[in-house]
């Protein structure tokens, strides 16, 4: 009955009340049934694919966004309900962007109560010796977002190293692998292509990243949050006003409304995409300043910083990206790095 | 008509910052057996409570895709969406995935 109230039942159960159309399915289920399906699906998913193993120490990246906070509940919920034996832990990067990220940490500071998982957080100013208040002060909104992605991998590496981590867990959905497929092919970026559609990367790293979330669509996550009233942050990055998403996002979506089912075949087209290349990856060695992983005899924070320190901040930011020769643009907010997050959420 | 708007996920930013609304709508009725439906609340939330940014909220005459729509904590693709019908004291949810992770 078009227009008219749903009194439709859910296609599951058939008792209830159906409470939201799945993009995945398009089945109409109630909220219970939802979050069996929900949850259920993820479960398979680490079981399939043997993500964990028992005893495993796991650091949840938190950002307290939507999709690491859900991470979280659920990761607790499945570990406790199946027996994983797992130790969890929520692993935060704190940049030092007063009002926003301060403001974040509040709610990770919440859910960590209330999911009753040990807390970590690592900052900019102790690891670097800047925060980004500071870095902006001095470089401008022009290249933030650059020391803002370098410094993060790097920080959430060695805040899961601090906890011993085996793996580190994050939020990326579906639809963000989505995008970053469309982003890799766009660029014709083949190195990445492959990887960004692996629910498992760095396995050749210090710590490997997994995605749980790899195939649950965006919208069921924050219907996920909203029904269960999961407490998160949604605020944009102050030093990334308006950025939202950029054009593939956009795109992405509108696809989705079109024909939900999308999502899921571009993220099979980047699985797809194993082409074997001659082209050699960068042989990984570690900085001679820090330690990291580096394939240069610095590592790109250790380059970034000390510009930085001798206030010659654009040392180190634009140099073309070694990937099949494609001049990289400016990568401010406005273009986006090829990593899907915009700044303040945590990258690949 | 009563009706209670909630804005969550960022939205909320753009009227005010302030989540829950609590508005009477007057809309016009050819006749007297018209309703007021998504579409109608849509184009009026936009001229009474959008402050800022309205792209970030709608897009042509509908919500801009990524932004979640329930009515009376039902997804209104279940409803017909911009054709569902409300009634007096409807609470209507609108919530952007669009931001953070
Ligand atoms: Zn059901
Ligand atoms: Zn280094
Ligand atoms: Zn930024």
């Amino acid at each position: 009955m078009e227009g008219k109230r749903s009194l439709r039942m859910c296609c599951l159960c058939n008792e209830r009340r159906a409470s939201l159309k799945r993009p995945k399915t398009l089945q109409q289920i109630c909220r219970e049934c939802f979050y069996l399906a929900f949850e259920d699906e993820i479960h398979q998913l680490i079981v399939d694919n043997r993500l964990f193993t028992r005893g495993d120490r796991i650091a949840i990246g938190a950002s307290g966004g939507k999709d690491s906070t859900v991470l979280a509940y659920v990761l607790s919920k499945l570990n406790r309900v199946h027996d994983y034996g797992l130790h969890l832990f929520l692993l935060s990067v704190d940049e030092g962007i007063t009002g926003y990220r301060d403001d974040s940490l509040e709610t990770v500071h919440r859910n960590q109560i209330e999911y009753g998982l040990p807390l970590k957080i690592v900052s900019y100013k102790d690891l670097y010796g800047w925060t980004m208040d500071e870095i902006v002060k001095l470089i401008g909104l022009k290249n933030n977002c650059t020391f803002c992605g370098v410094f993060r991998r790097q920080a959430l590496d060695r805040g899961a190293a601090f906890l011993k981590a085996d793996k580190v867990v994050t939020g990326h959905n579906a639809d963000d692998i989505a995008e970053t497929v469309l982003l890799n092919i766009l660029r014709g970026d083949i190195a990445r292509l492959s990887r960004c559609s692996s629910i498992i990367t760095g396995e050749d790293g210090p710590i490997p990243r997994c995605k749980p979330f790899k195939y649950t669509y965006e919208k069921e996550i924050v219907m996920y949050a909203y029904f269960k009233k999961l407490d998160y942050f949604s605020t944009e990055c102050i030093y990334s006003p308006n950025a939202y998403r950029g054009f593939a996002r956009e795109f992405i979506k509108d696809l989705e409304r079109i024909r939900p089912r999308a999502i899921l075949d571009i993220i099979k087209s980047g699985e797809n995409f194993r082409i074997s290349t001659t082209t050699k990856m960068p042989e990984q060695g570690f900085c001679e300043r820090c330690g990291y992983i580096s394939s240069q005899k610095w590592c790109k924070a250790c380059v970034l910083l000390d510009g930085l320190n001798r206030g010659l901040p654009k040392l180190g930011i634009g140099r073309s990206r070694v990937a099949i020769g494609f001049k990289e643009e400016n990568k401010s907010h406005g273009t986006k790095s090829i990593e899907s997050k915009q700044c303040g959420s945590l990258d690949f | 008509m009563q009706l209670t708007l909630e804005f969550g996920g960022g939205l909320e930013l753009l009227c005010d910052s302030k989540k829950i609304h609590n508005v009477n709508v007057e809309f016009e009725q050819q006749n007297k057996e018209d309703k007021l439906t998504m579409k109608g609340l849509l184009s009026w939330v936009r001229t009474n409570l959008i402050k800022e940014r309205p792209e970030m909220f709608m897009k042509g005459d509908t919500v801009r895709p990524g932004v979640l729509v329930l009515v009376n904590d039902c997804d209104w693709e279940l409803s017909g969406q911009l054709s569902t019908t409300l009634e007096e004291k409807d609470v209507v949810v609108f919530i952007s995935t669009l931001h953070g992770g």
